[in-house]
């Protein structure tokens, strides 16, 4: 299959360092600390129902609630930033300078503000998945070629049309981008929020364990976060390529 | 009658640069009559392209006038086509979209548009494309459906910026006899800036050369052929007595 050829070397260079992780968590023999990844899959195997029918569902409709805010809120920031220049100089330094707080740090009074009910985590998942989208968008949107754009107004274009025809079509690839960074980082979001205050959730899980010194426990719900975030990064990567076809054949 | 689609009066442009102005026309008056074919040569940089922003109402005169079909508009927008120096397909559209732009601009419904693109096609050599991307394109073909947009414009007057030059010579050849015969079947009015002082002898029925910076008078050749023509007809004497005539100036010009 191309699939395993394309990714020959990566499944080696992973293979050899899950291997080494597997002697060295044997010579240490703590499981505690460093669980050896045979353990972490038998753990992972006795957990499957409550991970996946309890947990998971948790941690997913936090990743798609703060997904879906993310990408209303950063593509609507990044059009409002292109079409007003008072509202890019208002709003574009506060937006770098969402990212300079420290979200962990915050994530405790979300949960003041919001209890363990699921906006603390949605809310954290925002925080740091907006920014990929609404930056890439807006970049994407400024992209568009300034030849291409006089071309149509020598057509007699409107404002709108060159909206519509230039800007929005150069912006996509742009903001695929920044969607296969933010769905990443939507799964991290979501886990650090659950960490720090909820009743469910992998990320929840993962942290009880740790207060169990159930170091296998620990890494169970991680693998499984991992694996929804691979997930995700494929399923827009797909719909990327749907949607660009125009690619290929360059 | 007067048949003039396109004149300047007294015309005077510069660009406005942060510490000083480059002026690129200096009062410019010429005209062109309807169905005329003028090339437009000059060094790199003598304000070719300038002079085709102002024609299209990308840049505005600093003083004088532009007259399109007689008429003195200040939004000149719209009234001309204008066909760029690179191609400028998108590679998001494919074929028939990035020819429809002037009919989608002009809100023309989406199937009446793709039946005006498709009627062409085959006398563009593309049928068969329609549902192509610029990507699976030769250079060629590039510049054909670049053509065809500006054709659907439907303005009288078209201004092509050295549509050819990124092309091999015999693709370059091909293309200009076929431009010859759509410009005839057409009845249109083309401005065509070219380096190639052949392809100029060869398509126009005057040259204007750039002859300095900022620009005065343009020097007017007329060309002395009759149409049709045929590129062996650039072997006769006269032709190429004319041919060293522009070539003289244009050496002259970049001298510095
Ligand atoms: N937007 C602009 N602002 C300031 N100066 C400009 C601008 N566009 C062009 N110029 C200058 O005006 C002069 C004429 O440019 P123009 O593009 O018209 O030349 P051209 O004859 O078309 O050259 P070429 O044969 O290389 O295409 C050049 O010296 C150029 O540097
Ligand atoms: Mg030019």
């Amino acid at each position: 299959m191309k699939i395993w050829r394309e990714y020959t070397l990566t499944i080696s260079l992973l293979f050899i360092l899950v291997f080494f992780w597997e002697v060295t968590a044997r010579i240490i023999n703590m499981a505690f600390i460093l669980p050896s990844p045979t353990a972490i899959l038998v753990k992972l195997w006795e957990l499957k129902v409550v991970l996946i029918a309890e947990h998971l569902p948790a941690t997913l409709l936090i990743i798609f609630i703060g997904l879906a805010i993310s990408i209303l809120l950063g593509v609507g920031l990044a059009v409002s930033m292109n079409q007003s220049k008072i509202i890019e100089k208002a709003f574009y330094p506060l937006i770098i300078f969402s990212q300079m707080v420290p979200t962990v740090a915050l994530a405790p009074i979300f949960i003041l503000w919001f209890g363990y009910s699921i906006w603390s985590k949605v809310l954290v998942t925002v925080l740091i998945t907006f920014f990929p989208i609404t930056i890439n968008t807006y970049d994407g949107l400024r992209s568009g070629s300034k030849e291409l754009k006089e071309l149509l107004l020598t057509m007699g274009a409107r404002k709108k049309d060159i909206f519509f025809i230039v800007n929005v079509p150069t912006a996509l690839p742009h903001f695929f981008s920044g969607l296969k960074v933010a769905v990443t980082f939507s799964v991290i979001g979501a886990a650090i929020g659950e960490w720090l205050g909820a009743q469910a959730g992998l990320g929840y899980f993962s942290r009880r364990m740790m207060t169990q010194f159930d170091g296998a426990g620990v890494f169970a719900p991680i693998i499984l976060l991992s694996v929804v975030g691979i997930l995700l990064f494929l399923l827009v990567k797909w719909i990327e390529n749907k949607s660009l076809k125009w690619r290929q054949s360059q | 009658m007067d048949n003039t689609v396109l004149e300047f009066n007294s015309v005077t442009f510069s660009y406005s640069g942060p510490d000083n102005d480059t002026k690129i026309l200096d009062s410019l008056d010429f005209r062109v009559q309807e169905r005329e074919f003028v090339s437009i040569i000059g060094a790199s940089g003598s304000g070719k392209s300038t002079l085709f922003r102002l024609i299209s109402g990308l840049e505005q005169p600093s003083i004088g006038e532009i007259l399109i079909n007689g008429n003195y508009l200040t939004n000149r927008l719209g009234h001309v086509g204008y066909m760029p120096q690179q191609d400028l397909l998108m590679p998001w559209r494919t074929i028939v979209e990035n020819a429809a732009l002037p009919l989608q601009i002009n809100s023309y419904r989406k199937d009446e548009a793709r039946k005006q693109v498709t009627a062409l096609l085959d006398e563009f050599g593309l049928s068969g494309y329609e549902n192509r991307y610029p990507g699976d394109l030769s250079g060629g073909m590039k510049q054909r459906v670049s053509f065809l947009r500006t054709i659907l414009t439907g303005a009288p007057v078209l201004l092509l910026d050295e549509p050819f030059s990124a092309l091999d010579a015999i693709t370059r050849l091909s293309m200009q006899e076929w431009l010859m015969e759509q410009w005839e079947k057409r009845k249109k009015t083309i401005l065509f800036i070219t380096h190639d002082v052949n392809e100029a002898l060869y398509l126009s029925d005057r040259i204007f050369v750039f002859n300095q910076t900022p620009v005065h008078a343009l020097e007017e050749i007329k060309i002395p052929m009759k149409r049709p023509r045929n590129l062996k007809d650039l072997n006769r004497p006269e032709m190429i007595a004319l041919k060293d005539r522009l070539l003289d100036q244009l050496r002259l010009k970049v001298k510095p």
